[in-house]
């Protein structure tokens, strides 16, 4: 199956430079024609501490990290101390000569012998480059480009000399270690991650407006379309609070922008009253919870997927809304775009949930097909008799036409307390009725467009594996390592946990002889909805919520035992 | 000069006396004098008695949450460079559970008309202090009187050197619609800081009060001396100074913005030949 894979895992102190390996390496390994799974791990500090960052690489596609580490890069002694224990058989760990390295797998470099101390990690990523058998001109090519143009010709040159001097090292001293076979042809693909995904699905799909806080792991959201702000003429705010965020987001919104927060639970758990807000004032407005484990402040650069019934309830009242889940970083960018398109077709509050691991996975991405993403149009531009326009006119389906002030002579009025159809103040029991059922009826909407569970194998399989949003590509390579073992596995992915739609999934639930929920978080919350919203008890779940990603060895070894 | 019939006759929640009365009253002046259309202008509220302001005009709306007033029309402003956006709302909702947002539209000077219906007491919610009220101010939330000191907005807005600052009073309201006016005028922030008697809640600062206090602000005062109007704005007691405190020269905040520079966001759609570039610094 996937014994060509090879695990990476470049380790050090935050501020040692093991990102740059990392992403240089990863789009080397891209660029060569291989697949790719990042998982990063990192502390909340910003110097010190130990991170890792993880590059699973395959020439056939993956979808999910996995346990062990076949080619370690130790920049500390702290990472050999922590990672010598998950080295494969076969493994090797770069190491420079100072660390205290002594096991078989050991590679020992005197990094500083080839080159000035400020260049050593060029020669870690030429010596990982040479033994996975990659071209030395790739490696260059992509170190340069990270580096940046503004970096003085000399600079580029001492990295270069860097890298040729680790190549000729290993070469000359090579510790034995198996190259990564040959990738099929490298086809152009993207190096992307989850979060960076999202922010391209939405700019594709029109976003014009967007309000945030900085907040792990969601920040890279806002930060990529900041960057690309100016060339799309996208409005981008650094708001004051999360409060604000949400508040100012639903302003622009109402003005005709589609607009969008981005956060993570805690900042979200501040948006609760404007969630409640784009509810009854029915301004479209999507929302990117990047989640993390809580409770409160709990492992902020870490990951785990509790907050689904956050955010399926969060906002005082009733009124409708979405939850799309996306499980790879292809869905991330299709998903946000039709969320955008979903949030203004509903008039209200959507949702795209991910989580650290998903926001922070780059992987190779074909091209992203442009021609399916929905371009949304704000507002009802067409308005019949703007001099007797209301902005929530009764309608069966619950929407009303919507306006945009100042775009012809219809004047809307928008409110947070109940109102007429005028957008007035009101109490009246009647208007209440009228206009709460009107509102809910929405959800009629929502629940036609709702994307069905993704199952793949038997119809009638021996154990049915499912899950949400992250987990997908971690629960497909543990079903095929199971089948590969002889057993009848299939899967089922839930990329829309809200609203469900029981014949989309039930008859293949009932079907299997056993089904799992597999989820990182405590309570097997998608577990407790399905139960909830069709009697349907999951029988098994495996759960994770130590702050660490699931793995298909974690499933493998729930189900064993 | 629009007719002011244009802006309707509602009838209001306010009770008789409000100085509310008076302040929609200079409004209207003022916006028929700039001509501004309804259909041009959009009025944005939090919650509370002076927050229902919007609702008493014809004028596009956003009425939301209790606070929140700045940033909705802070965004609107952002997503629509063309439409007037003028904030009415009470000193809670602008001071107190807005405060944060109140400094951070100082420190953007965000191009928005702020009126303040300064009253110095909760209305909606029957009588509790706000943070305008005065020390030692008796409610039955605060029956030993307010221990903290009164929050000062004119001063803080001058110390940022927004646009505009000013202080009106409702018992004067061709006074009011002249600063009113003004603040229209103004590119950046233009805060009008409007004192008003509560009549059902506020028994210390009432028309009496305020009227015994309140003098107007002459050619003697030169609004573009910050010492000066720093002073002038500190001045809160036995003497309290109506008219513009401070002019600005800050930029206003949405001609940062690009994007803004050809009109409404609604009115742009995605530029696909950009996008694709965009698209291409990720291969």
């Amino acid at each position: 199956m996937t014994k060509e894979a090879l695990n990476i895992l470049i380790g050090g102190e935050a501020g040692q430079g093991l990102v740059t390996i990392g992403q240089v390496l990863a789009k080397v390994l891209v660029r060569a024609g291989y697949h790719i799974v990042v998982t990063q791990d990192y502390m909340s500090r910003v110097r010190g501490g130990h991170n890792t960052y993880a590059i699973r690489v395959c020439p056939q596609p993956i979808h999910s990290l996995r346990e062990g580490v076949d080619l370690l890069i130790a920049l500390d002694q702290e990472t050999l101390e922590l990672h010598r224990g998950e080295l494969n058989p076969g493994a090797r760990a770069i190491a420079d000569t100072g660390l205290t390295c002594s096991e078989a797998a050991c590679y020992n470099v005197d990094f500083n012998a080839l080159t000035e101390g400020r260049y050593v990690n060029s020669v870690a990523l030429g010596v990982a480059g040479a033994l996975l058998g990659l071209d030395l001109e790739l490696v260059d090519e992509g170190l340069k480009e990270y580096l940046g143009k503004k970096k003085p010709q000399e600079v580029l040159d001492k990295n270069r000399a860097a890298l040729e001097a680790a190549y000729a090292h290993a070469q000359a001293n090579h510790p034995g270690f198996a190259p990564l076979p040959p990738p099929a042809a490298p086809r152009r693909r993207m190096i992307i991650n989850g979060n960076e995904a999202i922010a391209l699905g939405v700019l594709a799909a029109g976003l014009k407006f967007l309000a945030f806080y900085p907040m792990t792991p969601s920040t890279s959201i806002a930060q990529t379309v900041i960057n690309h702000a100016q060339a799309l003429g996208v409005v981008v705010e650094q708001a004051e609070d999360e409060i604000a965020a949400i508040n100012m987001a639903l302003g622009a919104s109402f003005a005709g922008a589609p607009a969008m927060i981005t956060t993570s639970g805690g900042g979200f758990a501040l948006m609760a009253e404007g969630v409640s807000l784009a509810g009854i004032s029915e301004t479209p407005l999507l929302l990117a919870v990047v989640q993390r484990p809580g409770p409160a402040t709990g492992l902020p650069t870490r990951t785990e997927q509790a907050d689904l019934e956050f955010v399926l309830h969060a906002g005082h009242g009733e009124f409708p809304r979405a939850i799309l889940a996306p499980g790879s970083v292809e869905e991330c960018f299709h998903l946000a775009a039709q969320a955008l398109a979903l949030a203004e077709a509903s008039q209200g509050p959507v949702f795209i949930l991910s989580d650290q691991y998903l926001a922070d996975s780059y992987r190779a991405v074909e091209p992203l097909d442009l021609e399916a993403v929905e371009v949304v149009r704000a507002g009802e531009r067409a308005i019949a008799d703007p001099e007797a326009y209301v902005r929530y006119a009764p309608a069966a389906d619950g929407l009303s036409p919507r306006a945009l002030p100042g775009q012809s002579a219809a004047l809307v009025r928008a409110d947070s307390d109940e109102h007429t159809p005028e957008g007035l103040i009101t109490e009246a029991a009647a208007v209440r009725l009228a206009q709460q059922t009107k509102r809910l009826a929405k959800h009629g909407l929502l629940l036609e467009r709702t994307l069905a569970p993704v199952f793949s194998g038997p119809e009638h399989p021996e154990l049915l594996l499912v899950g949400w949003g992250a987990s997908q590509g971690v629960i497909a390579e543990a079903a095929a390592e199971l089948r590969a073992r002889g057993k009848q596995v299939a899967t089922g992915h839930f990329r829309q946990p809200w609203p469900l739609k029981a014949d989309q999934f039930l008859p293949r639930l009932r079907a299997a002889r056993q089904v799992v929920m597999v989820e990182a978080n405590a309570t097997g919350q998608m577990a407790r909805l399905i139960r909830r919203e069709t009697g349907f008890e999951i029988p098994r779940l495996v759960l994770r919520y130590d702050g660490r990603p699931l793995t298909p060895e974690y499933i493998l070894r729930a189900l064993a035992g | 000069m629009l007719d002011i019939a244009t802006y309707g006759e509602f009838e209001t929640a306010w009770c008789p006396g409000c100085g509310n009365h008076n302040l929609l009253k200079a409004m209207k002046k003022a916006l028929a004098a700039r001509d501004l259309a309804p259909k041009d202008l959009l009025m944005v509220g939090g919650i509370g008695q002076a927050a229902k302001t919007p609702q008493y005009l014809n004028a596009n709306a956003f009425c939301g949450l209790h606070g929140r007033s700045l940033p909705a029309a802070t965004g609107a402003r952002l997503a629509n460079p063309r439409i007037k956006v003028v904030v009415n709302s009470g000193d809670g909702c602008h001071y107190g559970e807005g405060g944060n947002h109140f400094l951070a539209a100082l420190r953007r000077n965000i191009d928005l008309t702020v009126i303040v219906h300064d009253n110095q007491v909760y209305g909606l919610t029957k009588g509790q202090a706000s943070p305008t009220s005065l020390e030692g101010f008796v409610t039955k939330t605060q029956p030993e009187g307010v221990w903290a000191a009164p929050f000062q907005p004119l001063a803080v807005a001058v110390l940022h050197r927004v646009s505009f600052v000013a202080r009106g009073f409702t018992g004067e309201v061709d006074h009011l619609a002249g600063l009113f006016e003004q603040a229209l005028a103004v590119e950046g922030l233009a805060l009008v800081d409007v004192l008003q008697p509560c009549v059902s809640f506020n028994k210390v600062n009432t028309f009496k009060w305020y009227q015994e206090r309140v003098y107007h602000l002459d050619d003697s005062h030169d609004p573009t001396d910050f010492a000066a109007a720093l002073a002038k704005a500190q001045e809160f007691g036995q003497r309290i100074p109506l008219g513009v405190l401070w002019r600005g020269e800050r930029a206003p905040y949405s001609g940062h913005f690009p994007a803004l520079a050809t009109g409404p966001l609604h009115d742009q759609g995605v530029d696909r030949a950009a996008l694709e570039q965009v698209l291409e610094k990720y291969f």
